[in-house]
Order: structure tokens, then sequence, then C-alpha cells
């Protein structure tokens, strides 16, 4: 029988990057707060400082600061066909833990989405006609709009200090920045990063192709910056040693270096590490939310009430812990009915190496950042014209290469071995003059009937709980889009003065062990009808009034750019709601 | 002066106290960000010399592999000397070998390619049976001659086989196995060297990876200029010394 | 916790025994304004950082351990508990504490309670601490507060010491002195007792009144030179800087860390912005060295070649290549006078083990500076350190492995 602690105005699930933002908005609005987090406390000095930070084996092919798959997993298959396997160490993507999640060694790259992502139904709908969408595509409109969004897009960004060049500020277009982008009410807080000179090269092939270019916007800063809160962070060094890892000079916006420091010093704030929530506990009704159960490291098993639920955990894990508490109805693919699981997606990612000539050109990989680059906008989304393309979505295609980490950096030209004196000398006559690293082509994955979401039959965590089961493949639409976007990659590398390009498509079928971004999203989506969402537009639970459901889990299909800068969005869009409205009338916002 | 020995000191900062509560190793913070000076958890370096896991036959098996995988050439040892069997060593004598941050509960049962390792034995499991059946099978083949006693295109011929599915293995997947023991082998050579290979930073210098320097200011605007730093690495700073 | 009822009980005895004397001895329990008074005056004398157990919920209730050079003395139970606190005392035995030095019954307190500072305080203004004092709650904690080794446990030893280092008596303001330079001389010299830390002190732990606020070190850390030393006091800082340091933690200058990020953290960063200037305006005019060094150690030594490498793979990251820091984030070590104290105790401190610095309401950010005593050896740590302390226009004397392997040692013991 768990021991039942005093009661706490909100319980907060998870402290990376949406728990901390709401925890904050309603400390703010004077709330009594407990966050409850599974990991362990994580700071620069103690856990990522400048003399050991920078260990490729440890943080990268280790991955030490995420999940341990050990602690727990998920299985995964293609299709309803297989049996489902556990995913007994990280591939396809890697799970955060501990204060600041994935907000901790995240690449800091921070997109908007397009305007047209926000009602992509009916907006392809209405441009390409009802029947050209394939009909096991699920794809729904979000529920809120890029205008709803703005204001709160603007609030992360200034969180973050995040650092870019503004493309279109109220309707006018400037020069240097994303002409596709949705109109913003201000610039960036901070300037672009510097480039380095293969993003350079890029950049100016790419123009003189035609495109328009623009700098990668980066949450690691180009100049030391305070935020509205009153934290300061410092200028990024270029260290190359990013995404996976934690910074040690406070330059990489998250959690801890922008919210934490006076979240912590709040005397209505409290949380609580190495502490897992095991349910989210329901009144008799089913109807309302009483709080959570959370075990200690010591497996003492605890009971949090409180008047306020925010699951604020990863996407994956927020979908877990709705189906184990018995909120929402699962979905089932052959009826398709249920909306706790559904319209699960990931990115479409694909690349090309590119091999130069090592006595003309060298790129120094290693001096670079987590979201530097140069990209182009052109086929992202619906800004160019699929009609006679068979697919729709896109991405950004850029030059993004965040590092020369050497067991990352071994791209060898076609044909070589991959063992003896010819590997050897290959990758050295090549490291220092080849243009290599995923994520060159950063695209939409759209949601479909039959990928999915539910509960594991067979294989449990360490609790006795059943692991998250991931039903997903590659579908035409996203494999036709990749070569698609793969092809004018490639252009622009020969532009640049390649003398060999190995294009490097995605391929089916969906591989967990090959490494695509852990950008995962829906599974608990939002949207205008709890008939066709689990939450609604203020990430409310259409079942549960006060639970709010934070992250990815609301995206209804993932765009052509990274998810964070979005996810913040969001959580600022929904605290406000809270704050404004719910707290002043507990109850459903909206009602369908 | 009175020496004071701080553990008879109450701690000084309610923080401390705190996260030091013997209560339940969860830990409650609150007030502040916490501090405990010294606070750390730096890599443990590995001391070059003897085995921790590899029998001296398993040894001489792996130095010979790593050998042929990667050949010592005028400018930058092979494998052996680069210290890639050690790595593999102490990789298999630690947390890696003891599949300790893997989701290792059953049922076990073989999946597609894209479902990943499926395998209920660990690391070091898998290296002391594949290591084994590769020596019978050279034995077998080679008159007797176990895989580090063959001529270099012997092994040559093994390890292609094995890459080809062609050598096989009794009761291994020597194609599995290849592919295990030449990415272990690329890890040794290009890791840190706090892990026991890419000695003296042998590799890191072959490719032109000035290594773990943390701020490149004043070098992002020089583009397509050699980085004229010396190499270091997070232990081991060669230039920190020398006149 | 006990009720409040026998607290009341004491206090309308002792108005029942003194019935219009509680108004004559100058405290009016209904005088908010005096008891406001007096909570800000205990925060200037920050007697929470002794009186107070951290982590313990009751403010003032004494049993925190204070180091002194002889031995641990823990401080006593200051709330107005009858029995274990000094709701008991009378308001002169109080005044006398704090002025005179002398506890109940006329028995001397050790030093470690700075009545050699706080005898400064008017009157008034000791009656006011009274007053804010006995509205604190009542806690019943009984401490023993004299821990040392015979024979420096005998309290009567002190009457000795007093002759020797002790001047009581109030302030005097100086008239050739501005009034803000008196108020912060009043407070500096008094209930601010910052020589109490800052001040040298003799082998029996009396000020060096000849070297006032040059620096003393203490805990582990070295508490600076807080004269107008241009290189290695405050007197490079404005008005401005000082204030803003005290209020915030941070100026131009420097980042608060150690020692006095608690000290700021707790007592001057609540202080009115009126008595932090007059504080500087003091500080300013305080006598010291007069900032000449010897020639800075050249570069071209080989201390100085090996720091400048570790340098520029360990610390320009966030001190940058030039030792300009990054404002708010990470102090500059150019022309810091912290960098440039005689004594390197808090620099080696600050390297072995890291330090996090003070987090205020106006600075919230508290970066911290890692440990590096896993990495670096003695003598890379005195290289390091040589090579800040005379580069960007400092001049200071090297570091030595070997002082730096006694800070280590020393370190490990106090497990800090």
């Amino acid at each position: 029988m768990a021991r039942r602690l005093p009661r706490k105005d909100a319980v907060i699930i998870g402290l990376g990057w949406t728990g901390s933002i709401l925890a904050h908005e309603l400390t703010q609005a004077g709330l009594d707060v407990v966050a409850i987090e599974r990991g362990p406390w994580r700071d620069t000095a103690s856990d990522f400082p400048i003399s050991y930070a920078q260990d490729e084996l440890r943080y990268r092919l280790q991955h030490q600061l995420f999940l341990q798959p050990a602690q727990t997993s998920v299985t995964f298959r293609n299709n309803a066909g297989q049996t489902a396997l556990p995913a007994r160490n990280w591939g396809a993507f890697m799970l955060g833990n501990g204060v600041g999640g994935g907000g901790l060694h995240w690449n800091a790259e921070t997109f908007r989405f397009l305007p047209s992502d926000f009602v992509l139904r009916s907006h392809l709908t209405q441009r390409y006609g009802d029947k050209f969408l394939p009909e096991d595509m699920t794809i729904q409109d979000w529920g809120v709009t890029f205008a709803d969004l703005e204001p709160h897009y603007d609030e992360f960004e200034y969180l973050c200090g995040t650092s870019g060049t503004a493309g279109n500020v109220n309707g006018q277009i400037l020069e240097g920045g994303n002409p596709f982008e949705g109109p913003r009410s201000r610039p960036y807080p901070t300037p672009a990063q510097k480039q380095g000179y293969g993003h350079t090269l890029f950049a100016e092939a790419a123009k003189q192709l035609g495109y328009k270019p623009y700098p990668q916007p980066s949450g690691n800063l180009s100049q030391s910056y305070t935020n509205p809160l009153g934290v300061t962070l410092g200028q990024c060094t270029f260290c190359g040693f990013c995404e996976w890892f934690g910074c040690a000079n406070n330059s990489k916006a998250t959690p801890q270096t922008t919210i934490l420091p006076v979240l912590l010093r709040k005397p209505n704030f409290e949380a609580r590490t190495e502490s897992e929530v095991t349910r989210i506990n329901l009144d008799r009704s089913g109807k309302w939310a009483t709080g959570v159960t959370y075990v200690t490291s010591s497996g003492e098993e605890l009971e949090q009430p409180a008047d306020l639920v925010l699951l604020c955990a990863f996407q994956l894990f927020n979908v877990q812990l709705l189906l184990l508490s018995g909120i929402g109805t699962p979905y089932d693919p052959q009826t398709g009915n249920g909306q706790i699981g559904r319209n699960f997606t990931h990115q479409t990612m694909s690349s090309a190496v590119a091999f130069f000539d090592k006595d003309k050109y060298n790129f120094n990989p290693f001096i670079a950042s987590g979201a530097i680059g140069m990209c182009i906008d052109e086929f992202n989304g619906d800004n160019f014209d699929h009609s006679q393309l068979g697919f729709v979505g896109g991405g950004y295609i850029g030059q993004v290469r965040t590092n020369g980490r050497p067991l990352e950096s071994m791209a060898v030209p076609s044909g070589t071995p991959a063992w003896g004196l010819k590997w050897k000398h290959a990758l050295r006559d090549n490291y220092l003059s080849s243009m290599t690293l995923g994520g060159a082509c950063h695209a939409s994955f759209q949601s479909y009937r039959d990928v999915y979401l539910d509960l594991d039959p067979t294989y449990k965590d360490r609790f006795g709980r059943p692991l998250m089961r991931l039903t997903i493949d590659l579908h035409d639409n996203e494999l036709k889009m990749s070569a698609f976007l793969t092809d004018k990659y490639a252009e622009i590398l020969k532009q640049m003065g390649a003398k060999e390009v190995i294009k490097q498509p995605r391929k089916g079928p969906y591989d967990i062990t090959d490494y695509q971004t852990s950008h995962l999203c829906g599974g608990a989506i939002m949207g205008e009808s709890p008939d066709n969402s689990a939450i609604n537009r203020y990430l409310q639970s259409w079942d549960v009034p006060n639970l709010f459901v934070q992250g990815a889990t609301a995206f209804p299909q993932n765009a052509g750019y990274n998810p964070t800068g979005t996810v913040g969005a969001l959580a600022f869009w929904s605290a406000k709601a809270i704050v404004l409205q719910y707290l002043k009338n507990p109850g459903p916002l909206v009602h369908a | 002066m009175h020496r004071i020995n701080r553990r008879q000191l109450l701690p000084s900062s309610a923080l401390a106290l705190l996260m030091v509560s013997p209560a339940a190793r969860a830990t409650i913070i609150k007030g502040g960000l916490p501090w405990r000076p010294g606070s750390a958890d730096p890599p443990t370096v590995v001391t070059p010399g003897g085995w921790h896991y590899f029998t001296s036959q398993e040894a001489a098996t792996v130095e010979a592999f790593v050998d042929r995988l990667i050949p010592p050439d005028p400018q930058t040892p092979g494998g052996k000397d680069c210290g890639c069997a050690v790595f593999i060593d102490r990789q298999l004598a630690g947390p890696y070998g003891r599949a300790e941050s893997m989701y290792m509960m059953g049922p076990f049962q073989p999946g597609t390619k894209q479902q990943g390792p499926q395998s209920p034995l660990t690391p070091a499991q898998q290296y002391r049976k594949a290591l084994a059946a590769l020596d019978a099978a050279c034995r077998s083949k080679y008159g007797g001659k176990g895989f580090a006693d063959l001529s270099d295109q012997q092994k040559d011929e093994v390890i292609e086989g094995l890459e080809h599915d062609a050598f096989k293995l009794d009761g291994f997947d020597g194609q599995s196995f290849f592919h295990t023991i030449l990415t272990d082998t690329r890890n040794g050579f290009l890791a840190d060297p706090i892990y026991g290979g890419n000695k003296d930073m042998a590799a890191w210098k072959m490719i032109g990876f000035p290594g773990t320097h943390y701020d490149y200011r004043d070098w992002i605007d020089r583009h397509n200029q050699t980085v004229t730093l010396p190499t270091v690495s997070i232990y081991s700073h060669p230039s920190w010394s020398q006149q | 916790m006990r009720s409040l009822a026998p607290l009341s009980g004491v206090l309308f005895a002792s108005l029942v025994v003194s019935a219009g004397g509680a108004v004559a001895d100058g405290i009016d329990k209904q005088d908010f304004k005096q008891i406001e008074r007096g909570r800000y005056l205990t925060i200037i004398g920050d007697c929470a950082a002794c009186h107070t157990l951290p982590g313990s919920g009751h403010d003032l209730a004494g049993g925190r351990a204070i180091e002194t050079p002889f031995g641990v003395i823990l401080a006593p139970n200051i709330t107005p508990d009858p029995t274990t606190g000094i709701g008991a005392w009378s308001d002169e035995e109080f005044i006398n504490a704090m002025t005179a030095g002398t506890g109940r019954n006329g028995a001397h307190l050790y030093p470690a309670m700075p009545y050699t500072y706080y005898t400064k305080i008017t009157r008034g203004d000791a009656l006011a601490i009274r007053a804010y004092l006995n509205t604190v709650p009542a806690v019943q904690n009984p401490v023993e507060p004299n821990q040392l080794p015979f024979p420096l446990n005998i309290r009567a030893a002190m009457k000795v010491w007093n002759e020797l280092y002790f001047t009581p008596g109030t302030f005097v303001p100086n008239p050739n002195k501005s009034a803000e330079w008196n108020r912060g001389a009043y407070l500096a010299e008094g209930l601010g007792h910052c020589g109490l830390c800052h001040t040298p002190k003799t082998l029996l732990g009396g000020d060096k009144t000849a070297e006032r606020l040059r620096g003393y070190a203490l805990q582990g850390w070295f508490a600076a030179d807080i004269t107008s030393d241009p290189r290695r006091g405050i007197g490079g800082w404005s008005v401005d800087d000082i204030a803003k340091y005290l209020k915030t933690g941070h100026s131009q200058a420097s980042i608060a860390t150690g020692l006095m990020a608690e000290t700021i953290g707790q007592s001057t960063s609540n202080m009115n912005d009126a008595d932090l200037r007059a504080i500087a305006t003091y500080l300013k005019d305080q006598p010291g060295r007069d900032g000449t060094a010897a020639d800075p150690v050249p570069p071209e030594q080989s201390a100085m070649k090996m720091g400048a490498r570790i340098y520029a793979d360990e610390c320009s990251g966030c001190h940058v290549s030039d030792g300009k820091g990054s404002a708010g984030l990470f102090p500059p070590l150019a022309k810091s006078a912290l960098v440039q104290q005689i004594d390197p105790t808090s620099l080696m401190h600050v390297v072995l083990r890291g330090a996090r610095s003070v987090a205020t309401d106006a600075a919230p950010t508290a970066a911290a500076m890692p440990q590096f005593a896993w990495l670096l050896k003695d003598d890379e740590v005195a290289a390091v350190l040589t090579y800040i302390r005379n580069s960007w226009g400092n001049a200071a004397p090297a570091v030595s492995a070997d002082e730096v392997g006694k800070a280590r040692r020393a370190l490990a013991e106090r497990n800090e």
C-alpha cells in the first residue's frame, strides 16, 4: 500500500523542457508544485565539465547521459504480422533521462513549423483534391494555428536566446533568412552563429542553383545572453561535442541554463529525482485525476495527491502512462477506434556523403556546434508543387554537419574495403575533405493507420509493467519523398565541387538499429474533437480534464523540422490556458 | 591552528543536508541549485599491462586479428600497437562486457535484421564463444594452427571469409562476429586513449583530428586552413610539458 | 515546538515586574518600526550565519558549529526561549553581550561572537535588535557553546585577550568625513564585522590592526584584500561596482563564491542600496598596499609556458583566451583582484574543488566552476595559477607545487 504524501496543487511528471516550462509558469501563478523525475539531477560542473565532457565513446556510443535500456526499453516490429522484440540497445532513437531530459543534450536546432503544417489535411486536400492523399494516411489538422502559437514560439526562442536570421517579420521578407517561414513578430534574440567552411560553401552552391539558403536557427548561442527570467547563457565555442553531450560552458539552451536556476529558488517548487511515476491515479468516476503513484530508487512506493497533473515525460512514456493508467481508449488498428497510441510518427532522414579533393578542401569538421549549418526550405512542407511527384511532405535540406568526432566520421569512397590498409589510408585521406554525417535531409513523416503504439503482450519493465510496443514501417510516400530530397541535396554537393557523391536515401524496412533522430511524435494527438484526438487544443485530456499532456505526443503527424521549438511553443500556449482559464474554473476548456 | 575534521561539523548548507538525507535515495531538491564541493564523475583511465578479461590465448588471437583489420604502416601503428586489443579487453571486463546497460530480460528469440541483436549472451560471453570457435575452425582448415599462428595472408583469407559468411564457425555466427570485432576495433582505434586504444593519439594524428579542444572561437572564421593546435585528449596532453 | 504560552507568560511577567519600565527600557512591543529596524539590523549583522543551523527549520536557535583557530564553538540559542534561549535575559545583559563581550552573569564570551565589532553599535540599534529577537519563534534547544579543549575552555582567560585586542565603545563619527562615509564606517566596522574575516590575525587570533582588511585565510579560503589597493583590493572598483557586488554577487570585476557567497546571499543582498553604497564609500577610503607588485613572472618561464597551454585547453572555453570571462557568467581573470591576492588559497580551492557562484534574485544563474583535482597534478595546478596571476597585466607571486599539494590535502581533510 503506497504511503500517501501531503497534497500539492500540481504534480509534474518528468522535469525536461516541458516540465520545466510548466513548473515555472505554474509556480509564478502561485501554485505549490512538485516535479517527479525518473532520472538523476544533472548539472554542468558536476556532470559534464570541460575536463571530460568530450568523450565520444562514453556519451555518444554508450549514451551515458541517456536512459539505459536496462532500466526500461521498448519493443518493435514492422507490422502486425511480426512478433515485436525488445530494443536491447538503442539504435533508431535514444531516450532521455534525468533532469533536463532530452533538452540537456539535444542539438538545439530550434525551428518553427510552417503555417500550413498546422492545417495539413485541409491544406493538401484543398490544393490537390481529396483523392491525392493515400487512403491509409491519417494526417489531421492540429486544432491550433501558426498564428495561435506565434507568440509562444517567440517566448520559447527568447527563453533560449536562439541565434538566427529572421526571414519574415510581420510579412516583410528579409534577405538572408528563410523566405518560407511563417511571419514572426520580431527577429531572433541573438544573431545567427558563424558558419564553418563546409556550411558556407554549401550555401554558395545553393545560391548558385537559385535557392535561398538561411542559417539554421541555433540554441547554441552566438553571443552571451540574459533571458527574461534573468538567467545568463554563454557564447558557444564550436567544440563539436554538442548533441549527445552536455555543454560545459553554459552556451547551449537547456532547462539547466534557462529555467532551473530561477525555478529551484522558488519556495513553492520542489523536485524529486530518481523517482519513477508508475501510474496516474483517477477517482472512482475515472474522469478526474487524484495524483500519481511513484517509486523511489529504494523501492518505496509513494502516492502524491494533486489537483492538477501535468504529463511531461518523453513522448513514448506519456503514451505508456496513459495506457497503464486506463486513461482514454487504446487504439485498435483493426477498427480504427481509440485515440491512445494512434498517429505515431518519427522523422524521415536521409543524406549523401561527398568526397572532395583533399589537396584543395579542408573542412575542419570538428569545429562546429549542434545547430550550425545552412539550410534551404524550397522543398519543405508544401512549399513546392507536389501534383506530379507522387508524394506529399518535404523537409529542409542543409549542410548541418555538427562534428568531426572520429567514430562518426569514417566515411570512405565507394569500393573501399571495410578493413585493411586500404581502409586505413582512405580514412586518413578523406577525414578532413569529406562531407558526411546523416541528417542533411530532415523531412516529414506522415501518420498512417498501421503505424501505432500499444502495450507489449510479453516484455516487461522491472516493475512488471508492459513495455511500449512500436509498430512502424516506412510507407511509399516517405520513400519517394526521401529519394527526391536526397537527389536535390546531391545536386548541391556536386555544385560545390564534390568529386564523388554517394546518395543515401531512406530505405525501408524501418530499422530499429539505424539512428534517425529521436523525434518520436504522436500517440496522444491534439485535435478539435474527442472523436479524432486524445487531447484538445490546449493539450488538455478530453477524458480527464485535470490532466494536461505535453510534448510531441500532441503532433498528429510530424513536419519537416526538428520538433522542439514547437514542443516549447505548445508548452507555453498550454500553460497560458491553464493559468488564465483553467485555474479560474477547473474543468474542460473545450466543449466539443 | 586547530585542524578541523569537517566530518565532525554539521553541513554548512541546507541543500547539502537534504541531498545526503539517509531516508531514501530519492533526492529532494529545493531552495536552489545543489552543490557538493569536488563533485564530478570523471572517466576511469585504463592502466596498461596485463589482460583483465582475455586469457593469454584469446589475447593473442585478438591482437593478431586487430592487426590485420588495421595493419601497421610507416606513419601509423596498426591495431595491435595502438592498443585495440587492450581496449576490447578492458571493455569486455567492464559494464559493457557484462551488458549492464542493455535490456536483457527474456524471452530471447531471433528476429529480423531490423529488430536488432537478440542474443542472450553478453558481449563478453560472445567473444569467448566466438574466439574459441574461430580457433577451432582455423585449426581444422590450416593443419592444426590457431588464428594467431597463421601467416598474414591466411589471416586475411579467414577474415574475408567471415566477412562474406563463407568461413563458417561451429556454434557461432561468424559474419556477426566479424561485424562486432570490426566495430570494437575501430572504436579502440579512434576513441580517447583513456580507454586503452588510440595509443599516443596515433589515430587522431593520422586523420588530423586535434582532439578534445573546446574553444575554437579563434578558428571558426579561418576557412580551409589547417588547424595547428597540438593534439590533446581527455587525460593526456603531451603539449603541456613541451618546452 | 513549544507553544508561545510560556513566552508570553515571561513577557507578561516582566511587564508586571517593570510596569512602566518596558517602554523606558526602549522597547515598545507595539513599535513595529523598531522591530522592523531590528530585523534589518540582524540581516546586516548576519546573525543567522552563526546562530541558525541550516536545514533545521528553526531560525536563530543555535547549535551551529563555528570554526575558530582554537577549536569548535557551538553558537547559542538566541530565540526568546526562557530556559534555553535568551528570553529571560534583561535588555542590559543583551546589550552587554553585543558590546562588552559578556554573557549572562558577566561570563566572558569568546570572540567568535564578534563583540569586538558589534561594540560599535548604538544603544538604540542594540535595543531594536532585541525587540526583533523577542518576536522570533521561541525554540527549546539547549546548546553548550563551549566545546573548546582545555585550557581554552576557561572563559576567564578571555580577560587577558580582551586587554590586548578589545577596545569597547560605540562608534564615534569622523567629523571630517561625509555622512555617507560615516554610515559606511559604522556598518563595516560594527554590525557588518567585515574585518572578522578580511583582517589578518595574530597568533592569538586578534586583529592585526596595522594590516586591516588586507585579507585572511580561513576555512580553506582566502578572504580577499578589501582595502583601496588598486591591484589586490577594491581600489579599481567604483562605488557602484562594490554596491552591485554586495547586492547581486556580481560586478564587472568579480563573481562571488565560497564563504562570501553565503554572506551575500543571506546578508548584503538584502540590504538597501544606500547602506551598500555607504559601505563601498568607506572601503574605498581604507589604506592598503599601493598596488605596486614585483614584475610579473615572464612568459618564457617554463611554468608560464605550461600554464598557458593548460589554460588554452581547460580554461579558455569559459574564461576566454584574453582572460576577460563572460559577463554575469564566468568571472574575468585579467586585472582581477582575486587572482592577484598574495595568498593563493582561494584560487587553489576553486581549481581543486570547484565552486558554485552565488545566486541572488537579481542574478540567479549561479554558474559553477568544475573541479580539476582529478585531472591536474600539483605542478599543473601551480603552473596554470602562476600563468593567470601573471598574464594580461596581472602580477602576483608564482604558486608552487608544494603549496598546491598542501592545499589539496587540507581540503580533502575538510571534506570540501
